[in-house]
This record gives C-alpha cells, structure tokens and sequence, in this order.
C-alpha cells in the first residue's frame, strides 16, 4: 500500500489541459481519446468507400455488362476496373488496416492501459491524425481528376507508375495525387510511431514493467517500431517515385524504354530497386495491421476464458520476434521478379520462420480456451473468428513461402484467398474484436449483444465463403487484377465460382449494415455501461466510462500485478486488477509472469 | 474501498453464460464442417491444375502435395482444436482451471513448427534450384521472349544461331520492326519474329525474357513457372517440355489497362514440326 505517489510531471500538465470549446475539444483536440476517435470515424469512412469498391469489383467480374453506379459510363472498363483495384487496395491497407488497429484503437488505450494521461507528445498526436486526414482527402481526389484513378495497383511498381500518362489512364494526375497522399500519411505514420514508442517507454505508471504490459500494449509498441523503420523506407521511395516522375530522374527506370513507340529519354535505374523499397515497407506493413490485432485477441481470449493468457512471456516474446523477422523476409514478395534467385533460398527459409511465432502464438491461444470457461460475448466470438481466420490464413502462407511453388501461385487468386485471410479479415475481426469490447469504455454505453451475434454469424460465414474458393481458383491458374475475369480461355470454367463469390460478397456487405446500425444505435440508446462490464483486469477498466480528459481523474493507478489475473485461486473474486495490491487481494506464490 | 466497490458492482453485473451452449454448439459445428468441405474438395482435386509437362513442374507438384499434407493436417487439428476448446470449456458455471502456461509445451510445439517449416523449406528449396539455379543443359534452344503493351513477341536466332543487335530507338511496330532489330547487324538478318512460341518436345529450351516497357510476367500454368519481364533486363527460363500439345501463356504481372487479355500460345511440336515451323517462317519473315 506504501507505493510511491504518481508524481509525473507529465500528469498534472494533461489534467490541466481540458478544454472546453468545442473546436478545440472535439476537431483540433490533443486529448489522445478524440484523436483515437478520430482515426477510428475516418477508418469507418474509408472502410466502407472500400466495400463499395469491391463490391463493384466483384460485380463487374460476374457480369461484366451490367451498368453499375459510380461508374461513369455506366459500364465499367478496364481501366475502371483496374483503378478499383488500386483504390481498394490502398485505402484498406492504409487508411483502415494501418489506422484502426493502430491510430485509432491504440491511440485511445495505450496510455490509459499503461497508467498515462495522455500521449508523450499531444501536439504532435494532433498533428497526426489531420496530416492522415489530410492523405485520405487528397487520395479521394484521384478519383476526381482527369484520367481517374491510377492502375498500377497499390504496389505502384514503376515503370508502370513512373512515367506519367503515356503508360495508361490514371497514371497522371490520379497516380501524382496516390503519391501526396502516401508521402503524406508516411510522414503522419513517422510521427504518429514516435509518439508510441516515447509514451510506452516513458510514461508507464509505477509498477507497470515491461511484463506486466497488458499484451495490446506489447503490440501496439512493437508495431510502431516497425512503423518507423518501414515507413521511413516508403517515404524515402516514394520520394524518388515522385523525382521520376516529375522531375525527370531516373531512379527506377533503365535505358531504352519504348512506350507506346515512344522512346523514352531515360537511363541508369532500376525497375527492381522500387520493388525492394516497397517490399522492404510493405512486409513489416502486414505485420502493422496483424499485430494489434493479436494483442487485442490475446486479451479478449483471457478476458472471456477467465483464465491468464497462455504463456504471456512467450507471447510478448513472439511479438518481437514476428517484429524482427518481419523486416528480414520482403524477398518473398519477389520470389518471380527476376531478382538473384539465390536470395529466393534464403528468403523462403526466414519466411518459414516466422511461421513458428505464427503457430506458437495460436497455440498459446488455444491454451488459454484449454480449461477455461467461456463467455460468448460478441468480442469473444470476433476473437475466435480471428483464430480460426488466422490459422487458415496462416497455413496457405507455407505454400507462398516456397518460391518452387511461388512459380505456380505468384499473382493468382490463391495470393488473394492468402492475405486477404491472414491480413484481411483477422485484422478486421481483431477491429471489430476490439470495437464491441471496447465499445462501452468508449462511449459509456453497451452494443447490443443479439445484434452483434449477428453480425458475427454472417460475416464469418461469408468471408469464409468469399476467400475459400479464391484458393481453388488460384491452383487452377486464376490470374487476379484481371478485368475480365474469362481473358484466357481456360479460365471461363471457373465463372461458377466467382458467382459463388460475388454472392457471398454482397451478403458479407449486408451484414455490415447489421453493425452500423448496432454501432450508431447503440451510440445514443444503449443501455448504460458500467466502468469494468466484462470483469476485466488492465487499467482502462479501472476508470470512468468513458473515461474523463485525464483518463483517471486524477487518481494515477499505482499497478501490483501482471495484466491477466483471471481466476487467480484462494481470490476472493475470478479477476484481479492491476491496481488491486497484494495485500488485499494475495496472489498465487511465485512471480506473477512464471510459467 | 474504492477498488473493492468497483470490482463488487462489476461481479453483480454479469449474467453467466446464458446462451452460451447454442452459441458453442454452433461456433464448433460450423468449424467441423467447414474443415469437412474443405478437405473433401482438396482430396478430391475438385478444381484441379492442368497436368503438367515437365519433369520438373512434376516435382512442383510434388512438393506441392507434400505442403499440402503437411499444413493439412495442421489445419484440421488446429480448427478442430478450436472447435473441441469452444465445445468443452463453455461456461457451465465451472471454475476455469489457473495456469499460466508450461514451458515445456511451450518448447515442444517451437520445435515441432521449426522443424516441420524448415524442413518443408529445404525440400522446397531443392526443387527451387532445380527449377531455377541448376543450368539444365549445356546446348538449349534459345528463344527470345521480349513483351509490351499488351502483345508477345517471340525471336529465333535462325541458322546462325545468333540473334541481331537491338535498338530501342529503330522499334517500330508499325514498320514491321516491333523489337528494333539493327538492320546494320549481320546476325540480325536471319531472325525469326513470331506471335507466339513454338518449341521441339523433348529438348531443352531456354527463353531470353525481356521487356520494352512496363513489367509483365510469362506464365504458362502446366510448366509451374512464371517470371517477371523486366525492362532493362534479361532474364533466363529453362524447361525441357515432354508432352506435345497447344498451351496458354498469360501475363500476371499488373501492366496496364490490357493486362488480362495480354496472352500468347506455347506450342509443343515433334522434331519435325519443329522444322517445317522454323522453315515456315522463315520464309514469311
């Protein structure tokens, strides 16, 4: 009970902080809680602009002379279709899957579940999210301008996507303008990591050591070191992508180049060199969006099993290590590209290490349900979609990983199936995971629970039905970012299953609706939450709901223990706080992070 | 005081595991038959790849089939893992069972993963050099492959054996000269340009693939081999091609507006159709 008192200067400054006017408080606010807000509505926003793009995708790809809405023309052609790709691509990658786990969820509980009242740095957290707000608007505008949207995919390879208009539609003003926004939201990412890192060193509160971190905090730490190192990569890149393309340079383009029977004035570059440059962004980037979706799982897992996370210090260890390995296994992506093919042996031997993080963390999952006695809350149930998700995600990455059997899946819709699984939906059930369970920290009020059941039913149903036969298209040579989906002959056979596809796509986007209405229902009338409403033990469930400007009104939490004491036996009750001493509520003997 | 109020307002709360069976029964149903479909559709080939036609796209397909037995089984005892876990630990009022892990367990399935990646990984990998790092003959067949906004064009070095001189600045498809050939260059003069890319069955072949302007891909699904086409580039592909037949090449690699109907035909042809081929266009060239 003789803990220090929390005296951080950083404290009394934040409390002192609150304001009052409503610009200042809900728009340009610096209070980490409205800025994790913030990100969270703009994800949402460009969520659903990407489920529409997809839906065109896929409509277009079943019947391909229909005419559909947005289109300009009314029916869609193949540059459309390919700026769809591109739009859809980007926007999920960046602006939901980097910004939801991340910007949004671990702006607004990273500092409360360390015992902080803010963020190191509020200004800069500010200054974040409208440079990622300002990204977002200047992506939109591609769609806008002359020429649409670019083609070249979100992977903007040059020289596709470095020489301007001459390469094909959207490749001039449209691909000039997905360059601002990236270098943009680039710079937002480095800023926004750096606020992360400094607050989980620097503002833990007494007691709360590296091993006690809830493993959300694990995550969320770890992915912004990756995103400093991998956006700093990017943004370099696409500094040079934007010099050839508007200043005549020539950094990825070689000699000879013959457009359209144009020659073109270029010399010395590399096609290739962008390839390593967005790879070497772009790997660790799947681990940004997965990451916290981890976290958010384990702690879900613990929290509606009643039991402590399964092995919790293998746990945060495999996070650093899927961290660290993540930056040494971008060659997979280029296993056909023509690079070395003897860096293909070593990339395709660390790519099946970090398998074994993987599979040890999904074990561990499993040993916390082992023995357990499980709540089917609608979080638990997104958190064990996310498992299963990942599992089968996960095991079609072994195939990839192999450049022998690379030669015969690179670039079909076995890729697709692969990371839209692993990436895709387990890092948007790690979202939604996270959303029902946080939800009434949020806001202060409960979703409901028959309406999240069923939305959980028909997503997971349908993303299964969406992503399974992708893989059976893939192995029989369906080549995906094809506008038509019947261009070699012997892929006509396959139309059946893009049907089946398409179908499960539009009910998998119905159901969305289910959680839109629950969401914004449940905003304004539901029922009053109470400040730990699922028995929880970190640090957010301690205090208000939602909590005040300074997260503990003024009541810094001093913590005892580790993050999951569940079911703690001689315990007087089957969860034990954080902040709950020993002396009052006596832990099992031994160190509170033994095995 | 304060802590305990809270922690005793929260236990109030709760309503134990109402619904919880049909939920669980349900979650653990829907796993196994999902794992069911799954299996049954992979075991039976339901949607297969065209057979292949070389011995070494049969060893892709080899070591394809040992992943899949590898992280089939992972994938069936993982789901049903978790369908037996949803099933048998529901909430029925029971206390859940403390513990915080077993580092034995803990270092039993690092190593079992570790073993069975990595050594999927290096067989794997053996036939990854076989494909791509092995020379696979001294005297191939060598066909230049060189690919643009949307079209395939394929050059045989004629009698000489030795393709002409390039330059990008003569490419003129409109011409007749879609590759740039140097008129200049005497080993220029016998070049065969054609559409698509016939080859002798049985002996091996070795494609010069370049490209003139964005990154395209050669793939031909029953070889199990794709490669980029990189401009700036040449890069070498090697098959020995054992059984005659018409098939599709196509490119993956995202190129434009054009990209899904940018494709060509692979022909495999006897030795003699071989000949008549060549001599057939070298008389139209």
């Amino acid at each position: 009970m003789n803990a220090p008192a929390n005296t951080h200067p950083e404290f009394g400054r934040a409390a002192a902080h609150a304001e009052k006017a409503f610009v200042r408080r809900y728009i340009f606010s610096t209070d980490h809680k409205i800025i994790g807000l913030q990100y969270f509505f703009l994800a949402l926003t460009a969520v659903t602009v990407g489920i529409v793009l997809s839906l065109l995708m896929r409509f277009h790809l079943v019947w391909p002379a229909a005419h559909l809405p947005f289109v300009s023309g009314g029916i869609m052609t193949p540059e459309q279709y390919l700026a769809l790709v591109t739009m859809h691509g980007t926007l999920m990658v960046f602006f939901v899957l980097t910004t939801a786990p991340q910007g949004a969820f671990g702006n607004f509980f990273l500092p409360i579940q360390i015992g902080a009242p803010d963020m190191a740095f509020p200004r800069l957290n500010m200054l974040s999210f409208w440079l990622t707000f300002s990204a977002f608007l200047c992506m939109m505008a591609a769609f806008l301008v002359r020429g649409g949207a670019p083609i070249s995919g979100w992977t903007a390879y040059p020289p596709l996507s470095a020489l301007g208009d001459v390469t094909g539609p959207g490749e001039g003003t449209g691909q000039t303008l997905w360059l601002v926004s990236i270098l943009i939201f680039c710079l937002a990412s480095l800023l926004g990591s750096i606020n992360f890192i400094s607050t989980t060193i620097d503002m833990r509160a007494p007691g709360m050591t590296l091993m006690r971190m809830p493993l959300t905090v694990w995550a969320w730490f770890v992915t912004a070191i990756l995103s400093l190192l991998a956006f700093s990569v990017l943004l370099a890149g696409g500094i040079l992508l934007f010099l050839d393309r508007s200043a005549g340079t020539s950094f990825f383009l070689p000699a000879g180049l013959v457009v359209n029977s144009e020659l073109q004035m270029r010399n010395g570059g590399s096609p290739l060199l962008w390839q390593h440059l967005f790879w070497f962004f772009g790997h660790p980037e799947v681990y940004i969006a997965i990451l916290p979706g981890m976290g958010v799982t384990s702690q879900i897992i613990a929290n509606f099993s009643r039991k402590p996370v399964f092995g919790y210090r293998v746990m945060a260890i495999a996070i650093c290590a899927i961290g660290f390995l993540g930056f040494l296994i971008w060659g997979h992506h280029m296993f056909v590209s023509g690079m070395n093919p003897y860096s293909g042996l070593a990339f395709s031997m660390l790519t099946l290490a970090i398998a074994v993080p993987s599979a040890v963390k999904t074990f561990n999952w499993l040993g916390t349900l082992w023995g357990g006695k499980i709540q089917f809350h609608v979080p638990m149930l997104f958190a064990l979609g996310f498992v299963s998700f990942f599992i089968t995600g996960g095991l079609s990455g072994i195939f990839l990983a192999q450049p022998a059997l690379d030669t015969m899946l690179h670039a079909t819709y076995y890729v697709v199936a692969h990371f839209h699984l692993v990436m895709g939906v387990a890092a948007i059930f790690g979202i939604f995971g996270a959303t029902y369970y946080w939800f009434p920290k949020m806001f202060g009020r409960m979703m409901n629970e028959t309406l999240g059941k069923i939305h959980f039913w028909l997503t997971f149903g349908a993303v299964y039905c969406i992503f399974m036969p992708m893989h059976f298209i893939g192995i029989a040579g369906g080549i995906r970012r094809y506008a038509d989906a019947t261009g070699p002959a012997y892929l006509a056979g396959l139309q059946p299953l893009h049907l089946f596809i398409t179908i499960a796509a539009f009910i998998a986007a119905t159901a969305q609706l289910v959680f839109f209405y629950n969401f914004f229902r449940s905003l304004r009338a539901g029922a009053r939450a109470s400040n730990n409403p699922w028995n929880a033990t970190t640090l957010e469930w301690t205090t208000s709901s939602p909590p005040l400007h300074d997260n503990f009104d003024g009541r810094y939490p001093n913590v005892y223990r580790g993050p999951y004491d569940y079911s703690v036996p001689g315990a007087s009750q089957d969860f034990l706080m954080q902040n709950m001493p020993d002396e009052q509520y006596p832990a099992p003997k031994g160190p509170s992070d033994a095995h | 005081m304060r802590i305990e109020r809270q922690a005793a307002r929260a236990t109030r709360f709760r309503s134990p595991g109402r619904g919880s069976v049909v939920t669980a029964v349900s979650l653990a149903l829907f796993l196994i038959l999902f794992v069911a479909a799954t299996v049954y559709i992979f075991a039976e080939h339901l949607f297969p790849a065209p057979p292949p036609i070389t011995s070494a796209a049969l060893m892709v397909d080899h070591q394809y089939n040992l992943t899949l037995y590898a992280a089939g089984a992972a994938f069936v005892l993982a789901q049903l893992g978790l369908a037996y876990m949803i099933f048998r630990y529901r909430d029925r009022g029971q206390r859940a069972h403390f513990t915080r892990g077993h580092t034995w367990m803990e270092i039993a399935w690092t190593v079992i993963t570790l073993a069975t990646f990595l050594g999927l990984g290096i067989a794997g990998n053996r036939v990854w050099a076989d494909l791509e790092i092995l020379p696979s003959s001294d005297d191939p067949i060598q066909v230049e492959v060189t690919e643009s906004q949307f079209v395939y064009t394929f050059r045989y070095p004629g009698p000489d054996g030795k393709f002409g001189r390039l330059e990008a600045s003569l490419v003129s498809p409109a011409t007749g000269n879609p590759l740039g050939i140097d008129p200049s260059d005497p080993a220029g003069k016998d070049d065969i340009v054609a559409s698509s890319l016939t080859v002798p069955v049985d002996r091996p072949i070795e494609l010069l693939i370049r490209s003139q302007d964005v990154i395209h891909n050669f793939f031909v699904r029953e070889l199990r081999l794709q490669q980029d086409a990189v401009p700036g580039m040449v890069i070498p592909m090697h098959f020995t091609p054992d059984r005659i037949g018409h098939y599709e090449i196509v490119c993956t690699q995202l190129c434009g507006l054009g990209h899904y109907h940018m494709h060509s035909m692979l022909d495999v042809v006897s030795a003699s159709g071989y000949t008549a081929f060549l001599k057939r266009e070298a008389a139209a060239q």
